[in-house]
Order: structure tokens, then sequence, then C-alpha cells
């Protein structure tokens, strides 16, 4: 890492692209400022008690969901395994966002269910309660050492300081921008980032690829490198999840990736749900996720594509530099995939349009740091500390309590931070903590939503049992005894955590007592009256382009397109 | 669920004016824009144009941008967003 300290590995600020970054951060931090205190608390539009139009959720939804985690992330995936890398929109997530709001939504709407552990509470009790709390709180901390290692290695190559410097530097920024703007102008950035960052990636995709001679000559230059011709077709992606066999290989994509890793992040993202669930009405709030399904369909177009570019076309990640970080060394440039958009930005953007980029990315960072501070807050605060350690306290104490666990998540962040940083793509560390936190969360969740009889102890031994068999298969390709490189290793633990705490679940079921079916209705599917579960058709809800089902049936078929064209 | 298409429901809204988050968009967009557009008429050198394969990025991107700036101010000011208003100050948004 320290070789990207050097002065030619550098970007090429100059004072106009600070001033650029300056007045994005003036405006959002003002605006912030100004809607806390000449505005009443409803102003804060995204979380008011469900007055939004399905535009401004959607909105909301979709910015929040498209963080900096995934435009880095996916780049550095574009360029280490090419076109592949779009399973994660068009499998990994398409789907499972038209599930939740076609399947999912019209049930948390009604139920009123405000997060995950709450549902957990409701249904479970507080064994399970507790377990999803600290595997919550713990999920954070891991994606917000992310989201800290990327938001340094901006300052790094900004300013060429030393990692460890730019990641204190970088979380001294973090806590003192949320202090200063407080939820409000968070919100705003969330919005805000989306835009500067589609603004900045869409032209240095189109220049790019103008450089490296169209989609035509990207593909001749990607098939003729190291990587070779598979990286241009979507399928079978052998290379990505690291099986020989391409049946496998579609099977774990299909499977971990399509259906475990996916649905169990998208329909049980505390974040996402609660912006669908601030919609106007039932409809409303199945369109959100259903909306942010469409422009979801073709970031792959500004986030891949760039990744592999850089695979081609960047000194230091073409040729042998990327078949040695493909065989799992270092570079002999120094830099590794996680590099690979910065190092497209300065080789072909302008000073302006530099200073755009360099905006989006660092309030992105912001946005998603600052998302995962709030979580693990409210969650070890609320569900944590009030509910199991310090009962009855005035909420003066609470409040407290929760601005001292921000700066302590902060620091507890910069350590993550660095085991972050041993990855040489930062997906890999991602899906990895999916398969450790998403997967059985959402087998217990989907268990315990068709099934009535599960019961209060299968809840908390499903979860634990399925992150331990998680772990165990991490240790396992770890340790190389199984070996498994790429991102298999995570689909395997993801399928394993899965079938473990299903398996677990129903065992433990058969042998206690389950929950009194009056205190299930509105949490199970089968003692919900249908009539809580039905979307309005009329007055705002009117119309075939306000009609959930159908929209999700469009965004499917373009996605099917989209599949056997790539 | 509180009953938000009855007449009394529509009495307590209000526009939510220069807070809209479509305005902010279109500010930042149109700023952006704007400096960019700027650059890329006089101030970019050719060396930098050189880099990016010929083409003038700041001026292209900068127009983009104001095109875009342009949309959401007309759709902010076409279809204005109404936000409920509450009636006491502290008091927490019905369910």
């Amino acid at each position: 890492m320290t070789v990207l300290a050097d002065a030619n590995l550098r970007l090429d600020a100059n004072a106009v692209d600070y001033v650029l970054l300056g007045t994005y951060f003036a405006l959002v931090i003002g605006i912030g400022y100004l809607a806390r205190r000449r505005v009443s608390t409803s102003l804060d539009f995204f979380l008011s008690g469900r007055s939004l139009p399905a535009w401004v959720t959607g909105l909301a939804f979709i910015s929040a969901n498209l963080g900096a985690i995934e435009v880095m992330g996916m780049s550095a995936n574009g360029a280490q395994y090419g076109m592949p890398t779009a399973h994660y929109f068009w499998v990994g997530a398409v789907p499972a966002m038209l599930f939740l709001g076609v399947v999912m939504m019209p049930f948390y709407y009604g139920s009123k269910v405000r997060s995950v552990p709450e549902f957990m509470l409701r249904r479970f009790g507080p064994g399970t309660h507790l377990v999803n709390g600290i595997s919550f709180a713990l999920a954070q901390i891991l994606i917000a050492g992310a989201n800290l290692f990327l938001l340094a290695s901006v300052v790094n190559l900004l300013l060429g300081w030393p990692i460890w410097v730019s990641v204190i530097v970088a979380a001294a920024i973090v806590l003192s921008y949320t202090a200063l703007g407080g939820l409000s102008a968070a919100i705003y950035n969330e919005v805000l980032q989306f835009f500067v960052i589609v603004a900045a990636l869409l032209p240095l995709t189109l220049v790019g690829l103008y450089k490296v001679g169209g989609w035509q000559g990207l593909v001749d230059k990607v098939s003729a490198g190291p990587g070779g011709p598979e990286q241009v077709d979507s399928w079978p992606g052998n290379q990505l999840t690291g099986f020989d066999s391409n049946l496998l290989s579609v099977i774990g994509l299909v499977f971990g990736l399509g259906f475990v890793l996916s649905f169990g992040y998208w329909t049980t993202n505390f974040v996402e749900v609660q912006r669908a669930m601030a919609a106007k009405s039932m409809s409303a709030g199945m369109r959100t996720p259903i909306i942010g399904a469409f422009p979801k369909m073709f970031v792959p177009f500004i986030v891949i594509i760039p990744g592999m570019i850089a695979g081609v076309a960047v000194t230091e990640l073409s040729g042998a530099n990327k078949e040695a970080l493909l065989a799992g060394e270092e570079a002999p440039s120094g830099a590794t995939f996680n590099n690979a958009l910065l190092l497209l930005m300065r080789d072909l953007l302008p000073n302006g349009m530099l200073g755009i980029a360099i905006t989006g990315l660092l309030a992105a960072f912001m946005a998603g740091m600052a998302a995962n501070l709030s979580s693990f807050n409210t969650v070890f605060t609320y569900d944590i500390w009030q509910s199991y350690i310090r009962k009855d306290r005035p909420d003066g104490y609470y409040l407290r309590f929760g601005r001292i666990m921000t700066v302590i998540a902060t620091v507890l962040a910069i350590g993550t931070a660095f085991i972050a940083s041993t990855y040489a793509n930062l997906m890999d560390y991602l899906q990895q903590l999916f398969s450790f936190f998403n997967a059985p969360l959402f087998a217990t969740f989907i268990l315990g939503l068709f099934w009535r009889r599960m019961s209060p102890a299968a809840g908390w031994s499903g979860l634990v049992s399925g992150t331990a068999a998680a772990v165990l298969v991490f240790v396992l390709t770890e340790s190389g005894v199984w070996a498994m490189p790429g991102q298999g290793g995570a689909f395997v633990g993801a399928g394993a955590a899965f079938v473990v705490d299903i398996v677990v679940s129903i065992a433990v079921t058969v042998a206690t007592r389950p929950k009194p079916a009056a205190e299930l209705v509105g949490l199970v599917y089968s003692l919900t009256p249908k009539e809580d579960r039905t979307p309005s058709r009329t007055g705002e809800d009117a119309g075939w382009y306000r009609n959930p089902t159908l929209l999700a049936g469009i965004a499917l078929v373009i996605t099917i397109v989209l599949n056997i064209v790539f | 669920m509180t009953s938000s298409g009855t007449p009394a429901g529509r009495s307590r809204t209000r526009r939510a004016g220069a807070f809209d988050i479509r305005l902010i968009i279109a500010l930042l967009i149109g700023v952006y824009g704007l400096v960019t557009t700027v650059l890329g008429i006089w101030f970019t050198p050719d060396s930098e144009i050189d880099r990016s394969a010929g083409v003038n990025i700041n001026l292209w991107a900068g127009l983009g941008m104001l095109v875009l700036a342009g949309l959401f101010a007309l759709w902010t000011w076409l279809r204005p967003l109404r936000v409920p208003v509450e009636e006491e100050e502290g008091e927490q948004p019905a369910e």
C-alpha cells in the first residue's frame, strides 16, 4: 500500500477541485442545519410517518443502496473478474428487490413492524432479539471498517499521507461531520451523493470506452489479457465463484448469490426497508423497491465497465500486474484492484470533473459510514443496552450513552479498517461478512414468517448455528483445507449457513413449545388476514403504471433480456 | 394508517419549498454543470484533452449536468411536494 504514496500515483487535484468539494459539503451541512432550525420535524421527510409519494421513497431507496462500497467494490470486481460481476446486480439484487416489493412489503407495511430486531422480538422473543442485535451491531462495525478504509484510500491518493494516518484522519472527519450536520444532513447527503457519483461515472465510462476503441475494443483487449475471453460474458462466471465446473458455478451463483445472499440482504436490510416504510400507502411502499430495481439494472454499466477498462488501460493494473494480482500475489506496481476506479480517474479526468468525482466518492463513503454508525448506535443503545443491561433510565441517559457509543464505534471501525485493508478486493471481504450475518438471518426470518409453529428457542439456536456454519466454511477455505479462490467460499458459506439454520430450526421446533397463535397475528403469513396484505387500487394508487405486480413483471423481463445479451 | 385522503388531511399539508430534495439536486448539479462548462470552454489545457483521447470531458459533462439540473427544476415546479404539517412542536408523527 505504501507504494501508492509515491508522487506519480497521486491524484492531481487543484484549487478548482477543492472548491467543488467544499461547495458540496457546505451545501449539505448548511441544508441540514437550516432544516433542523427552521422547519418542523415533519420535513425530515424520509423518516416521517407514512406520508410520502412513491417517487420520494424510491429515490431514497435507490440512493441508500448505491453507496460507495458498491461503486469501488464493483469496479474492483470488474477489473478482476470482468462481466460476471454483473451477477451482483442482475442475479444478486434485482430479483430480490422485486420479491421485497411484491411479497414482503405488504407484510411489513401491514404488520407495522419497523425493523428486523423488532420483528425478531415480537415473533420469537428476547433470546432471538438479543442474538440478532449483537450480530447486527458486529456486522455494522465490520462494514464501517470497509467504508473507512476506502475513504482513507482516497485521502491517501489525494494527499499522499500514509494509509494509517489517512484512516485516522478520515475517522475524525466522519465524526465531526455527523456531529455538525445531524440526521437531516446525513439524509440529504445520502440522496445527493448518488447523483454526484452518476454525474462523474457516466462521462468517465463513455470516455474510457472511447479511449479503448469502443465496446468491441474493450472486448478484444480484455480477451487478450490475463483473464481471457470468459471475462467479457457474464455466464458461467467460473473465475468469480472459483469453481472449475460450469454447472457448479451456475448453481453457486443462482443459489448462493442469487437466493441466499441477496434475498437475505435485501429483505432484511434495516436501512432500506425503513425508506420504503415511509411511503404514503401500501401500494407506494410496494412500488418503492420496484422503482429502485430499474436504475439498479443499469448501474453495472457505469461501475463494472470502468473497472474492466482500468484492467486494460491503466498501466499499474494491466498486463503483468493483473496477472500477478489474479494469481494472488502483489502486483509489481503496488496497486490493487481496489484502486481501479481511482487510477482510471487519474488517467482520464481533467481538473473540474476530477473534483466532482472525488466529491462523489468522499460523500458516498461518508454517507455509508454515517449510516453504519447510526444503525449500530440505535441497535446497541436501544435493542441491547436498554433492553437487557440498563433498563428504565431517563431518556437523557440513553441519548448520552448513544453519543459515547458513536465515538467508540468509530474507534472500533479504525480497527476493522485494517482487517479490510488486507483484502486485495473488498467485495471478497463484504461477501464473507454477508455469508456470516445475512444468510442465517434470512433463513430464520423466512421460516418464521411462513411456518407458524416455529418456536422461540428455534429462533436463536438457528441463527447461532447458521453463523457458526458460515464461519466454519470460512476457516476451512482460509486454512487451505478446502481450496476455493474467488468469492465461491462466501457463496458456499452462505448456502451452508442457510441450510444449517433451517435444519436446526426445524429440529429445535419439534422438541420445544411454539408461541400461542394469538400472539402471532400480523407476524406470520397464514395468521394475517388477506385484506391487511392487499394494496389499494384506487385514488392515488390507480392506473396500470402504479400496479406493483405489473411493474415488477416489466423489471423482470428487462433483467432476463440483459442476462441473455451479456 | 392515518387518513391522508380526506379533505381534513389535505388542509394539514404545505409545500416542501426550498427543502424539496429535487430542488437541492437541481441546485448542486446546476452549479457543478456551470463550473465544468466554463472550465471546458476556456480553461481546460490541451494536454488534459489529449489525455482523455481528445474528448473535452468538462464541456460535455457540464452541458449534460445543466440539462439534468433543468429537468429536476422543472419537475419540482410542475409537481410540488406537499408534506404534512404538525400541529404541535415536538409531537411524534402519527403511526
